[in-house]
């Protein structure tokens, strides 16, 4: 395959990336809390499809919708059971209740679903893009991929900056003391927050299953991790950062995979985590805070 | 010589010059009391003292020792330990294990010494705890040694962060509103616990405090901040008349 | 009378520690006579070493995570190096010296190598803030064992051959021996691993940690935990006492390696033994024994790998259920809710008694 081959690929895993990452990225901007089931939302999102469209043979978008919805609901009741009864407590036992979370949903699923492979219909029917007279074909999900990706991450910059609610999410995000103060409803701008991420997730996982048509309830950790990494890349608390983050991180994963060896680049996308955070903690587009004493 | 000079002490964060033109002297054995009303800077100086913040102008005496740029721990070593305004106890270790903490680098062994049980390790552990134990006495603390410090009285937790601050044997002692969250008869008590220290220890104190009957009570001099800079300073009660000063509190 | 009161303050904590010491040596004599009586089944014996691997790992992990207050999601890692320096050295001088000192020199490097590579990932890692630092370790546990997995060591008479790519860029001699097979890791390590061996470093373990607790170490690593700026008041220097028990916390989970390593024949650096899944099973035996409490550790450990073999029936729910008392425990223990609701009911049945 050509160097533009593996750079396109790169692109697409980087999308997907992407789309965790904002997930994650508002999270932890809104809720300041590093939500480590994230990834196995993505799973479960996953499931449903498969579910709906393999299995009760319903029209792949009617599935992804429902999808979004089983997401949504699970993020938001994630949300209120395991993590606001924690709000205020030290950020290590709400890490350390997220993992418990994460383990939940991995073992339910196990045992709903059982540990086998699910071979995964792609919801993406279009005919793959050919280019340069059939030199350079790129799938259909890779295009898919992208274009959603980049819609969903300008609709959010949007939806933040301009509309009530999500000026409401910044507020909570600068303090939630204040935001409070000013008669915002912190714990629905916060149950909203993970909604949002949720659906998205859902998303993400449909286009994560379709470019890698496996399923198993262990799917959605690593890419859930990785997407953590290229929400710190591109700075933690920024949306264009997390989709930077992530399509940066996407190429240079998969170049690492091409040129280099499939172990190693595993390896070198958790460097790219420790050398930010030790030398630009910030991210690429992150803010600096400072510590009262 | 002074025990605690500042020369021109200042320092700006973003675009906010925070303390500016800060000047003080404090001689040995004062009890110099630190006042201005909110935001004014006062902590901003304490940290600036201890070595939390780097200033970005001036410099820091202590007998003559400059300390400006040094690190809290150095600074810690050269002699001033001081207390938070929010109290700022190893909550889940003992009342005695808080004091031993503060004795730590003046009874020394290694780490080595310490896993394997050592004859250093023994005697040493033996000399920090009949010290510790004393100093709890000194406080009046004793019968709370084997407590969790968290489930002190609060009046009895600020005490106990004051006799771990004199257990790294300091020349200075940092205040920071120590009065903070109690009522009258707790400050009627730390009045006497200042007084005390300042008596037993020939410790010279500096401290913030809002509470004007603890200041007019217990300070000597008192130094006046308003906006990051010194508004007053001299004798107690010729500060406190000062009409410039009522002012900055109480508004024209 | 100060003599009488010190002297009681002194054995209370040691006798604390003296039950923890034998509970685990009357276990060891329980169970070596159930095994001498033929009770024990075949399966639960090849339990035993495994039991003891746990263990120590989970009092290392509880050294960092409750004594020092920081979360590690990458001990597996620093059992991973343990594991394969001791294997790589037994295997290279599996003729030359005898299995006792052989094993004792393993347990050493294993010990040392792991103690290195904590100190050199503590130097960067234990400056970040809480959560981040986490998923640090987590990133450096994976990139250790992926690295391990693309290693390839080999020794012949030229002397030793390293190579990233494969096994025959090692252009090793007729003679050679392949140490490290990249992702077919290690094969013909000794087995010098045994129940007798494995409760004997649960007991050094214990040792090294207990009186590092109750050491002025021990108490500085505390005090960092308990209110980081005023330890550094009282002049504690907090980069130092991090590192040091973040090194000793990996040393120990490099001599649970050990004991792992030479267990089995062949030693592979998969996701499912030192991968970030290990880490946080690990992590589930310290919260679920007690963030700091090192005998929960201990029974945590042992109770959470028994319970499944034992009732087969539950063994699908086991993980279930885990994350749902982990979930559940995190909430009543660290709510702010939970913390106000319990200080209030103690504040109204006792009114401030003692710790």
């Amino acid at each position: 395959m050509s160097f533009v081959a593996h750079l396109i690929n790169g692109i697409s895993l980087g999308s997907v990336y992407a789309l965790i990452a904002l997930g994650y990225t508002m999270v932890y901007g809104i809720a300041k809390m590093l939500n480590f089931a994230h990834g196995d939302v993505i799973m479960i999102g996953g499931y449903v499809v498969f579910v709906t469209a393999s299995g009760m043979g319903l029209p792949p978008l009617a599935a992804i919708v429902i999808s979004m919805a089983v997401c949504t609901v699970l993020g938001v009741t994630i949300e209120r059971v395991a993590y606001r009864p924690l709000r205020g407590a030290s950020p290590l036992a709400v890490l350390i209740t997220a993992i418990g979370v994460s383990y939940l949903l991995q073992n339910v699923a196990l045992l709903v679903f059982g540990s086998d492979t699910k071979a995964f219909t792609n919801v993406v029917t279009m005919p793959n893009l050919e280019l340069f007279g059939g030199q350079l074909i790129i799938k259909s999900v890779t295009v898919v991929t992208v274009i959603v990706s980049i819609i969903i991450m300008v609709g959010l910059n949007l939806f933040v900056k301009r509309t009530k609610l999500g000026r409401a999410m910044t507020a909570v995000s600068e303090d939630k003391g204040a935001a409070q103060l000013m008669g915002i409803n912190v714990n629905g701008t916060i149950a909203v927050t993970f909604a949002i991420g949720s659906a998205l997730a859902a998303v993400a996982g449909v286009l994560l299953c379709s470019a890698y048509p496996s399923l198993t309830p262990y799917t959605g950790s690593m890419p859930g991790i990785k997407a953590f990494v290229a929400a710190v890349f591109g700075g933690i608390g920024s949306i264009p950062g997390a989709f930077i983050g992530g399509i940066l991180l996407g190429i240079i994963e998969n170049l690492s995979k091409a040129y280099i060896s499939s172990q190693l680049a595993d390896a070198i996308v958790f460097s790219i985590l420790i050398i930010v955070l030790l030398v630009k903690p910030t991210g690429l587009l992150g803010k600096k805070i400072l510590e009262k004493v | 010589m002074a025990l605690l000079e500042t020369k021109n002490l200042g320092i700006s964060f973003g675009g906010l010059r925070a303390v500016n033109a800060f000047d003080i002297s404090v001689e040995k054995g004062q009890l110099y009391g630190l006042i201005g009303p909110n935001g004014a800077g006062k902590t901003t100086i304490f940290n600036l003292l201890t070595g939390v913040y780097q200033p970005d102008e001036g410099a820091i005496l202590l007998e003559g020792v400059n300390l400006t740029g040094k690190r809290t721990i150095d600074i810690c070593k050269a002699g001033i330990a001081r207390t938070f305004q929010n109290i700022r106890l190893f909550g889940d270790m003992t009342v005695l294990d808080n004091v031993k903490v503060g004795l730590h680098n003046h009874y020394p062994y290694s780490t080595f010494e310490g896993i394997f049980r050592l004859p250093r390790y023994r005697k040493v552990e033996k000399e920090m705890n009949t010290k510790a134990k004393e100093l709890l006495e000194v406080f009046g603390l004793e019968s709370y040694a084997d407590y969790q410090a968290k489930n002190l009285p609060y009046g009895q937790q600020r005490k106990l962060e004051i006799a771990r601050a004199m257990a790294t044997e300091p020349k200075l002692l940092l205040l920071d509103e120590p009065a903070a969250g109690m009522n009258p008869n707790e400050t009627k008590e730390l009045m006497e616990t200042i007084r005390f220290v300042r008596e037993r220890f020939d410790m010279t104190i500096l401290l913030i405090e809002h509470d004007m009957k603890l200041v007019s009570g217990i300070c000597e001099k008192l130094t006046v901040l308003n906006f990051g800079e010194v508004l007053a300073q001299g004798d107690t009660q010729d500060v406190l008349n000062n009409p410039e000063v009522i002012t900055a509190y109480l508004g024209s | 009378m100060e003599m009488k009161i010190n002297k009681t303050k002194i054995s209370k904590t040691t006798k604390n520690d003296l039950i923890t010491y034998g509970m685990v040596i009357l276990v060891y004599i329980v169970v070596q006579l159930l095994v001498s009586t033929g009770h024990v089944s075949s399966l639960v014996q090849g339990l035993l070493v495994p039991f003891c691997t746990y263990v120590i790992v989970a009092v290392a992990l509880n050294l960092t995570v409750g004594i020092l207050g920081e979360l590690s999601l990458g001990h597996a890692g620093f059992m991973c190096v343990g594991a394969f320096a001791s294997a790589v050295f037994s295997l290279a001088f599996k003729e030359s010296i005898p299995g006792g000192l052989r094993f004792f020199l393993a347990l050493l490097i294993g010990a040392a190598a792991a103690a290195v590579v904590g100190f050199l990932v503590g130097i960067p890692v234990l400056r970040l803030r809480g959560d981040y630092l986490a998923i640090v370790t987590l990133a450096f546990g994976e990139i250790i064992k992926n690295i391990i997995n693309a290693l390839y060591l080999g020794v012949d008479s030229n002397g030793i051959h390293f190579s990233m790519k494969d096994a025959l860029s090692l252009h090793m001699e007729e003679d050679g021996l392949m140490l490290i097979k990249g992702a077919q890791g290690v094969t013909g390590t000794p087995n010098d691993s045994n129940f007798t061996v494995g409760v004997l470093l649960i007991l050094i373990t214990l040792f090294v940690v207990l009186n590092f607790i109750h050491s002025r170490t021990g108490r500085a690593v505390m005090s960092i935990r308990d209110n980081r700026i005023a330890a550094e008041s009282v002049g504690i220097n907090v980069t130092k006492y991090k590192l040091v028990a973040f090194t000793l916390s990996a040393s120990l989970a490099g001599v649970a390696g050990v004991l792992y390593a030479h267990n089995l024949s062949t030693l592979n650096a998969l996701p499912k033994n030192f991968g970030y899944n290990m880490s946080i099973l690990i992590l589930v035996f310290v919260v679920l024994g007690g963030i700091g409490n090192i005998r929960g550790s201990i029974i945590a450990a042992v109770l959470l790998t028994l319970l499944p073999e034992v009732l087969r029936g539950l063994s699908d729910y086991r993980m279930l259920i885990y994350s749902i008392v982990l979930i559940t425990m995190m909430i009543f223990n660290w709510s702010p809710n939970a913390v106000f609701f319990r200080k209030r009911l103690k504040q109204t049945l006792t009114s401030g008694r003692k710790a």
